[in-house]
């Protein structure tokens, strides 16, 4: 199978002499759900400005489904869906207009275009306001309209930078189950964020960027695998006693109902359960203290500076 | 892309421009002829009776292929220089970067909207015109063309002027210090044989009066400069102009990092 993005060294200088791409190399499978990760300015913007021809590479090479960029740019194109980290559409036009006119410069004829956008902001909740101005539109609607934009050509590969940011909770969870169902009928996504719960819940695969370098590259499962601890919060039913131990675990009282455990990869959870319950602590809620890849991107990324 | 798709992207490119210049009506089309009622009735009725004939004609027949000529360059120039240096502000332009539409169809679209917006507004200052004098077309293939190759060229110069510009003041100055004095200078409002020689010289490197004397000579017949050369420098101008605005594109400057 062709893989939906191959990138081979990709370099890029910019005019000032910075380096924010120092030979990278990746590969994105069909079908994946693939996060790209990384601090603020770490390159991942500037890949996906390369992919979709907005910033011009220095050295490397990008295939889109065998496609290269250099040879046939429009075949590459017409395969990339992409959801930018800003608006930019016009704020004065209607939603309908700018989704039916993104069509039109992918060759879609009026009709078959109109039909397109009608499904696509019908599905995003946006179609009762397809006929008033964009700039009227919350943040979440210009995020969910910038959405169906990028899909009315049908792409074979999307990519989102930072989709939700700034979409309240409620708002991510629909575009979340709308972006798992396109997942699930095949297309591939590529996804930025800086919610990493986010990325932790959608998808499959993981680069992790950092200073235009690459410094993971694995499975989700795999790199949350070699998490080698977690630290647990237990809520108490009843006030918990002065001092709490429990023997081969850290443990650390935060206040009179609330109690910190670290578990160590090889220790179980159970064995704080048992030892909890022999000291007549009940417990009514258990949570993880940061979220798993957070704690890893974190390490990933301070180990790199 | 095939033929049909980029049709469609031309097409879309065009909608989307014209329905940009209409909706907005009251700043594209309708200064235009509200400044050329102004003129008419100043530089026509009220001075012009007391100026007398112009090349065999009266003053306000004179001045009329001018001010139509002012009407189309100027609004070639602003549309496309407003619209381009706009979706690059808001970052809009990305819509068409990111697609498959190749850089001789965007040009194109924003040329032809161009030139549509400079030919609405010609009709509309040319149908004042009738109020204050008029107007019999002398060659109507040379107006054609004349104002076809003059609205490209101009819409061209736009869109360079649009790339290079970085904020607001910079699509307002090339129009503001250079268009509008060379308009001025170009014959509009005089004829070369009332300058001196050397001033009429000088005046030959204006390339608004080969414009303006041969959509003059469209229109009444005479003309202060060769038609040959009048085509020839326009054609030559338009030429360069497309040829710079594609090397704007492929290679990316300002719109690309």
């Amino acid at each position: 199978m062709i893989p939906a993005l191959t990138i081979e060294n990709l370099t890029k200088q910019y005019a000032g002499g910075f380096q924010a791409l120092k030979g990278i190399s990746l590969e994105v499978q069909h079908g994946d759900f693939f996060a790209l990760l990384g601090p603020n300015g770490a390159g991942k913007s500037t890949t996906i400005g390369v992919i979709c021809s907005l910033v011009s590479k220095t050295s490397g090479k990008v295939a889109v489904y065998g496609t290269d960029i250099d040879e046939d740019f429009a075949g590459a194109k017409k395969n990339i869906g992409i959801v930018p980290q800003e608006f930019n559409f016009n704020m004065f036009e209607q939603p309908f207009d700018i989704v039916v006119n993104q069509a039109g410069y992918y060759g879609m004829p009026k009709a078959l275009a109109s039909q397109r956008a009608e499904q696509y902001l019908r599905e995003l909740g946006l179609w009762e306001k397809r006929h008033v101005p964009s700039r009227m539109l919350s943040g979440g609607m210009k995020r969910r309209l910038m959405i169906a934009r990028a899909l009315v050509h049908n792409p074979r590969l999307l990519i989102l930078d930072e989709p939700t940011a700034g979409v309240d909770i409620e708002m991510r969870r629909s575009m979340w189950d709308f972006l798992q169902k396109l997942n699930r009928e095949g297309t591939t996504i590529i996804l930025t964020t800086h919610y990493l719960e986010e990325a932790e819940a959608l998808c499959r695969n993981i680069a992790i960027i950092n200073h235009g370098e690459i410094v993971e590259n694995s499975s989700m499962r795999d790199l949350l695998r070699r998490l080698h601890r977690e630290v647990f919060i237990f809520d108490a039913v009843d006030d918990l006693p002065d001092a709490v131990a429990i023997p081969e675990f850290g443990v650390r009282r935060i206040d009179e109902r609330t109690l910190e455990v670290e578990v160590e990869k090889g220790q179980h959870i159970n064995e704080v359960f048992a030892a909890l319950s022999q000291s007549g602590i009940r417990i009514s809620s258990m949570r993880n203290r940061a979220n798993r890849l957070e704690e890893m991107f974190v390490r990933l990324v301070e180990g790199a500076k | 892309m095939s033929l049909q798709e980029q049709w469609v992207a031309l097409v879309t490119i065009l909608r989307k421009e014209v329905k940009r210049y209409l909706r907005i009506w009251t700043q594209t089309l309708l200064p235009s002829a509200i400044t050329m009622s102004l003129y008419f009735v100043i530089f026509g009725s009220l001075i012009g009776s007391r100026i007398g004939d112009m090349g065999g004609f009266t003053y306000m027949q004179f001045v009329v292929p001018g001010l139509i000529m002012m009407a189309i360059v100027t609004n070639s120039y602003s549309n496309v220089v407003s619209s381009f240096f706009g979706s690059k502000f808001n970052h809009s332009v990305e819509e068409l970067l990111v697609s498959p539409t190749p850089n001789y169809i965007i040009l194109l679209g924003y040329v032809i909207g161009g030139v549509s917006r400079g030919l609405l507004v010609a009709v509309i200052v040319t149908l004042v015109s009738l109020f204050f004098t008029d107007l019999h077309i002398h060659s109507f293939t040379v107006v054609v063309v004349i104002v076809l190759m003059t609205s490209i060229l101009f819409a061209l110069a736009g869109f360079i002027n649009a790339v290079y510009a970085n904020n607001f003041d910079d699509i307002s100055i090339i129009p503001t210090f250079v268009l509008t004095p060379l308009i001025y200078l170009g014959g509009v409002f005089y004829s070369m044989d009332l300058l001196p020689d050397f001033w009429a010289t000088v005046s030959k490197l204006n390339p608004l009066v080969y414009v303006v004397n041969a959509f003059r000579y469209g229109v009444l017949g005479v003309s202060d400069v060769s038609l040959t050369v009048a085509f020839g420098m326009i054609a030559v101008f338009t030429v360069a102009a497309w040829c710079y605005s594609m090397h704007l594109l492929n290679t990316g400057k300002r719109l690309r990092q």
